[in-house]
């Protein structure tokens, strides 16, 4: 009976290790590191976090126009008229348009794939957003479409496919490769150094 | 009398003082010339190409590899969605694998090292892209798991080592096509007419039995027949309009044959996207 009581004073506690759990990162033993700190934080963290990620649950959204995640319908992103400079830069993940905020250097507007294609997966085109991208082209004042997608197989297949779609309607380009910043050319592989090699410029 | 039965079974069974079957795997260098199969058991050194890789978890990746004396094998391998092994894990990748296993079935986990990295010469245009993409698709699609194709293989290697090169890339994938057909059983026979039996003359090959049918023998039938262009017969120079030809009538054995009868469903995608940038480049 008493380890019953036990078992039922902790269930909501252990359901939020579980939960925790699976989230990237995390496994069941810095889950429960993580729930212990925030219930000992309880003012502090617990209950704010708790209610901002009930506004987030109700709130947060795909935009309608890029697939960024916002709490709006059209991100802010889309929205300003700052962005609106005629460049739109293709990623394949909101993670990737978050990569390139926080360089701050891009100053156009974005559109999120979704993933790549993969013939094997069944992954095609409808199952991505490229036809919406299509129809931004068509539709905004686009000039310049940067396609930057992962230097991966999929990933060159995919801006592959788009450039055929959109050859010949605006200018088309992609990301440089080559030695990164802070890279030494002993551990680069030799796909990388013959990128580099074949984008040398003067200096 | 219990002992010596018992070391005669053992030495039968070739289990050795570790209780593995086989002898151990010996340290060799990844690169120190061609790798051989040293155990059959449960713990493998072999080369490989990678065909295709699935993201399992956070850090692991199950990847499919075409081994020179395994085929087919999958296998998971920790860490794979690291910065550092993840680049290594692209579609076409000469990998050195130490496979391990508890049982034979089971899936297994693989040490991997890189040999040769072929996504550079893959990414250096769309041919050569679409090219790779249908290799490791139509491996993936069509070798049947674990069994070994040491042929296929070494024309698989002989091939992806061309990439890039697009003026004799299209050629090179024909003839590994018709050599993939052969070892999947649905070989292409031209070397005479299935009508008359002669050798002269070939122009034509039967959609049904996939052999040479020369002009005269195909007589009405000529209409349903498909072309048979001099590049498959190894005669020529093999301009590319004729290997798109070719091209063509593989096809229709990859369909009808290789995708319907062995693996009963489509032929994934890559390979009519291989040959729609192709006929555009020409």
């Amino acid at each position: 009976m008493e380890s019953t009581d036990n078992l039922n004073s902790t269930r909501d506690i252990d359901n939020l290790i579980e939960l925790m759990a699976k989230l990237p990162g995390l496994g069941p033993r810095s889950a429960r590191r993580a729930v212990l700190h925030l219930i000992r934080k309880r003012a502090l963290l617990l209950t704010p976090l708790a209610d901002v990620m009930q506004v987030v649950a109700e709130t947060a959204r795909e935009c309608l126009n890029c697939g960024n995640v916002g709490t709006l319908e059209i991100c802010d992103i889309c929205a300003s008229d700052k962005r609106a400079n005629g460049e739109l830069c293709v990623v394949e993940d909101v993670a990737d348009l978050w990569a390139m905020e926080r360089s701050g250097v891009f100053k156009g507007r974005y559109h999120v794939l979704g993933g790549t294609l993969s013939a094997l997966d069944s992954i095609g085109p409808q199952e991505l957003r490229i036809p919406k991208l299509i129809e931004r082209v068509a539709d905004e004042d686009i000039t310049e479409v940067i396609l930057a997608l992962n230097v991966t197989i999929d990933g060159q297949t995919t801006s592959h496919y788009i450039a055929d779609q959109l050859g010949g309607r605006v200018r088309l380009t992609t990301l440089a490769q080559g030695v990164p910043v802070g890279g030494e050319l002993d551990y680069l592989d030799d796909g990388t150094i013959s990128a580099a090699l074949n984008a040398r410029k003067d200096i | 009398m219990l002992r010596k039965k018992l070391k005669e079974l053992l030495q039968a069974m070739q289990i050795n003082a570790t209780g593995r079957t086989g002898s151990p795997i010996r340290p060799t260098l990844p690169c120190a010339g061609p790798l051989v199969v040293e155990n059959a058991g449960m713990e493998w050194r072999d080369q490989g190409i990678l065909l295709k890789k699935i993201r399992h978890g956070e850090t692991a990746t199950i990847i499919e590899v075409f081994c020179e004396h395994h085929g087919r094998h999958a296998g998971i391998v920790r860490g794979g969605a690291s910065r550092k092994i993840a680049p290594v894990l692209q579609p076409g990748a000469q990998l050195d694998l130490v496979w391990r296993a508890r049982l034979e079935d089971h899936l297994g986990s693989y040490l991997v090292e890189p040999i040769r990295s072929r996504a550079a010469a893959a990414m250096s245009g769309r041919l050569a892209l679409a090219g790779l993409n249908a290799v490791t698709g139509i491996l993936a699609f069509c070798l049947p798991e674990r069994e070994a194709h040491g042929g296929l293989y070494a024309r698989t290697e002989a091939l992806l080592d061309l990439l890039g090169q697009n003026e004799v890339w299209p050629l090179a994938y024909l003839k590994w096509e018709l050599a993939l057909l052969e070892e999947m059983g649905f070989g292409l026979d031209l070397s005479k007419c299935a009508v008359t039996g002669q050798s002269e003359g070939l122009v034509f090959v039967s959609p049904r039995t996939g052999r040479a049918v020369s002009a005269k023998g195909a007589g009405e039938w000529a209409d349903r027949m498909l072309d048979l262009p001099p590049c498959l017969l190894g005669l020529g120079p093999a301009p590319d309009s004729e290997v798109l030809l070719a091209l063509k009538t593989t096809g229709h054995f990859m369909h009808t044959k290789l995708a319907t009868v062995l693996a009963a469903k489509p032929l994934p995608q890559v390979r009519a996207r291989f040959v729609e940038v192709f006929a555009t480049d020409i």
